[in-house]
């Protein structure tokens, strides 16, 4: 197989045999003529099969597990976690990471609690804590690796082994890493799941979800479920996410570097009593994702030491815009406790730290020196 | 705009106009997020899952076009059901037509019913076992009318009244119709759902759900599914639904004339046994449905005798497609047996008329004689002897 920066830069570059078109078509078409009765194309109805989505999932499907794995395009990262959630059945106990977006808490506890699902928040980076939740209800471990927005790292493979000798399966949220840094399927995970937003779309101008599997059975589920909910992601904007996956390296590298470099800038800041970057060696996860995965990604986290300066700093950079979500060549600064995770409880926020002098980013691709002045500016 | 005609109001359903430029089609928000101003009041967009101003041009359309309070756009018409059952809960218990469509059946018997909301298939045709399917867990009413393939009339307003005398809530899937024939809601219906891909997109080029709420609290609870599901329509299908809204007024009435003749046309052919269509003398739902609806709407099914037949209509057509789907421009002749009613057992498709003979067209926009023409020939070519 090509390696991954390859394949991705060649993404659905050979599907048209008709015109030999570089650029995969996008498929408008609700429904497929058949050739006869009985007889089909492959595709019948846009729903169930695009051939624009349909190459975007195979493109994903290779690059995150090879061959085996199966890819499954929806309309939002929440789509694709509640094709996921639809595995379990009621009195089902699902472990998740307590530091967990917003939004999958929202909809575990808002929709998914109340068809009798049980839901168990722990620190996932303490993987004893996460064996003390394992009764003989656990049915799945989910997990952010690392977590948003105070990026703790939980270890996959350990996790993975001791939910499988329970008979639970291990789901991970890949999205502040992607495929191109940590493998959690190699790792011993059962799904990986993303928001397509962020990283994988990377242009901030795509709503999109991702959930892949390597193993059949579960594979033929969420296909079912996809088909069966109809939460599919739309031809344009699975195109959109495959022209971002070609760049996917390119920017995530460049990301990388940048956010390493404004973690160090900030740690030597003197308004800065905290900054969380899995990349600095002090951070507690540094050695496990060292391991884990070949780079640290591109988010940060910091605390200022005033709650008075964060509405000075969100009004007045210049170069960072201030808007929820991340992933995007544009850097954006965020206010966790009012906007990611305006949903979890103020007490449960403030245990894990998402306090009202959090601030988090996501690096782009903008110049490290402007991103640094800019942030100087405001802090001081 | 209550005064202005309806074709006026499809034409302008929403804000028809962008307020930063006046321009006269909606942009396409390809975004995910929003820059805010201010750290303390988030702005009226935060995050596109939760917003998006093209998809809510399309929201705002489709509920002051079903005179509703609220409308919410879905990745697919079958999103939309699923988010709309997802305002139930474990323990809840639903009334659902028997001939509701397929997709519908399965997600309630395959996915919910799992998670503990039971349904009731009954014949919704007569109101009177719809009554006596209610539970004290009985929440809502699920109901199509006219019925996919053979088109059968249910009651819209004596179900809303069962509804409302009971306390629960009345749903409608309104696909067949679309709200320029039949709105639900003005007959006491409090969520009327859509696949969007058939007749509100209009042109095979899309798929797309919509729900609209009369009342504000239930218009709430959708909204809160479906932010926290997530199943929504992107800004490009939506941008196209809204394009196919304007000219769902003269694409239906078209496709409707153009119907009417071919069904007309077809009671006249020795090789057909059957045609179901709303509209026509003696279907018994005739009545009803002229009180509710302002015509029979564009699909037409009708049974040949045989299997055979039907294989070789489907064989020798030149204008339909033969596919699934229906409601586009261009019209589409489909078999409903192996295609929208596959999963259905062969004994329970026989009990509703679903027989090997059965096919459906759905009527576009190609000039009737054209379609009577090449129905014609491949009727002949059909019932000559192999």
């Amino acid at each position: 197989m090509a390696k991954l920066d390859t394949l991705l830069a060649q993404a659905g570059s050979r599907w048209d045999e008709k015109t030999g078109a570089v650029s995969m078509p996008v498929y408008y078409s609700s429904t497929f003529r058949h050739p006869g009765l009985g007889q089909s194309t492959g595709y019948d109805y846009s729903r169930t099969a695009n051939p624009t989505r349909s190459v975007l999932e195979q493109t994903l499907a290779l690059a995150e597990g090879g061959t085996p794995a199966r890819a499954f395009a929806f309309s939002s990262g929440l789509a694709a976690i509640d094709a996921i959630a639809r595995l379990f059945k009621p009195g089902d106990r699902i472990v998740a990471t307590e530091d967990l977006y917003g939004g999958t808490y929202r909809l575990f506890e808002k929709i998914f609690r109340l068809y009798g699902i049980e839901f168990v928040y722990v620190n996932t980076a303490d993987t004893a804590a996460v064996q003390q939740t394992f009764t003989a209800e656990v049915a799945a471990v989910f997990v952010e690796v690392p977590s948003n927005p105070l990026l703790n790292v939980a270890d996959i493979r350990t996790i993975a082994d001791l939910a499988a000798r329970k008979g639970a399966l291990t789901i991970v949220d890949n999205t502040f890493l992607t495929f191109c840094r940590q493998r959690p399927l190699e790792l011993g995970a059962d799904i990986v799941v993303y928001s397509a937003t962020k990283y994988l779309g990377g242009h901030d101008d795509v709503v999109a979800g991702i959930a892949i599997t390597a193993k059949p059975d579960l594979a033929e589920k969420i296909g079912f479920m996809q088909n069966a909910a109809g939460a599919i992601l739309g031809p344009q904007d699975s195109w959109l996410l495959l022209r971002g996956l070609k760049t996917l390296p390119l920017r995530l590298a460049r990301q990388e570097e940048n956010a390493r470099a404004l973690a160090r800038w900030l740690a030597r800041h003197p308004r800065v009593t905290n900054v969380f970057y899995p990349g600095l060696p002090e951070h507690p996860g540094h050695e496990l994702l060292k391991r884990q995965a070949s780079g640290f990604g591109a988010m940060v986290s910091f605390e200022v030491d005033d709650p008075e300066m964060i509405k000075g700093i969100l009004a007045g950079v210049q170069v960072f815009m201030f808007a929820e979500s991340l992933g995007g060549v544009e850097s954006l600064i965020t206010f966790p406790a009012v906007q990611t995770h305006a949903d979890i409880a103020p007490d449960v926020r403030e245990r894990l730290g998402i306090n009202n002098r959090l601030l988090r980013l996501s690096v782009g691709i903008e110049d490290i020196d402007d991103l640094c002045r800019d942030l100087e500016e405001v802090l001081t | 705009m209550s005064g202005k005609d309806y074709t006026t109001r499809l034409v302008h359903a929403g804000p028809d106009r962008d307020p930063h430029t006046g321009a006269s089609s909606i942009p396409i928000y390809q975004v995910s997020t929003y820059h805010q101003a201010d750290p303390e009041h988030l702005g009226r967009y935060d995050y596109a899952r939760s917003d998006n101003p093209t998809r809510e041009a399309l929201e705002q359309a489709i509920a002051e076009l079903e005179g509703g309070t609220r409308g919410c756009a879905f990745a697919s018409g079958m999103a939309a059901t699923s988010t709309v059952l997802m305002i139930f809960q474990a323990g809840d218990h639903l009334v659902v037509g028997e001939d509701i469509y397929g997709g519908t059946y399965r997600v309630l018997t395959a996915v919910f019913k799992r998670w503990g909301l039971e349904s009731t298939f009954v014949d919704s045709t007569e109101p009177d076992q719809i009554r006596a399917a209610i539970t004290p867990k009985t929440k809502a009413v699920f109901v199509e009318t006219p019925s996919n393939p053979t088109l059968k009339i249910t009651d819209l307003a004596a179900v809303a009244e069962i509804a409302r005398s009971r306390g629960l809530l009345a749903i409608t899937d309104n696909t067949f119709m679309s709200p320029l024939l039949q709105r639900p809601l003005e007959l006491g219906f409090d969520i009327v759902v859509h696949s969007a891909t058939k007749f509100i997109g209009g042109h095979s080029d899309l798929i797309a759900g919509l729900a609209v709420a009369k009342d504000a609290e239930v218009g709430r609870r959708i909204r809160h599914v479906q932010n926290a599901f997530g199943a929504i329509l992107g800004p490009q299908d939506s941008w196209l639904t809204l394009r196919g809204l304007k000219t769902l007024g003269v694409r239906l009435q078209q496709q409707q004339e153009s119907a009417e003749k071919i069904a007309c046309w077809l009671c006249g052919r020795p090789e057909v046994k059957k045609v179901y269509y709303p509209t026509l003398d003696g279907h018994p739902g005739r009545t009803i449905h002229l009180r509710q609806a302002a015509g029979g709407g564009s699909v037409v099914s009708f049974e040949l005798a045989t299997k055979e037949q039907a294989v070789q209509l489907m064989k020798n057509v030149k204008l339909p497609l033969v596919a699934v789907s229906l409601g586009g421009v261009e019209s589409i002749l489909s078999y409903p047996a192996t295609m929208s009613h596959a999963a259905m057992p062969a004994g329970e498709r026989a009990a509703r008329g679903i027989t090997d003979g059965l096919v459906r067209l759905s009527v576009g926009l190609e000039a009737a004689d054209d379609l009577i023409a090449d129905v014609e020939q491949a009727l002949e070519k059909a019932h000559r002897p192999q």
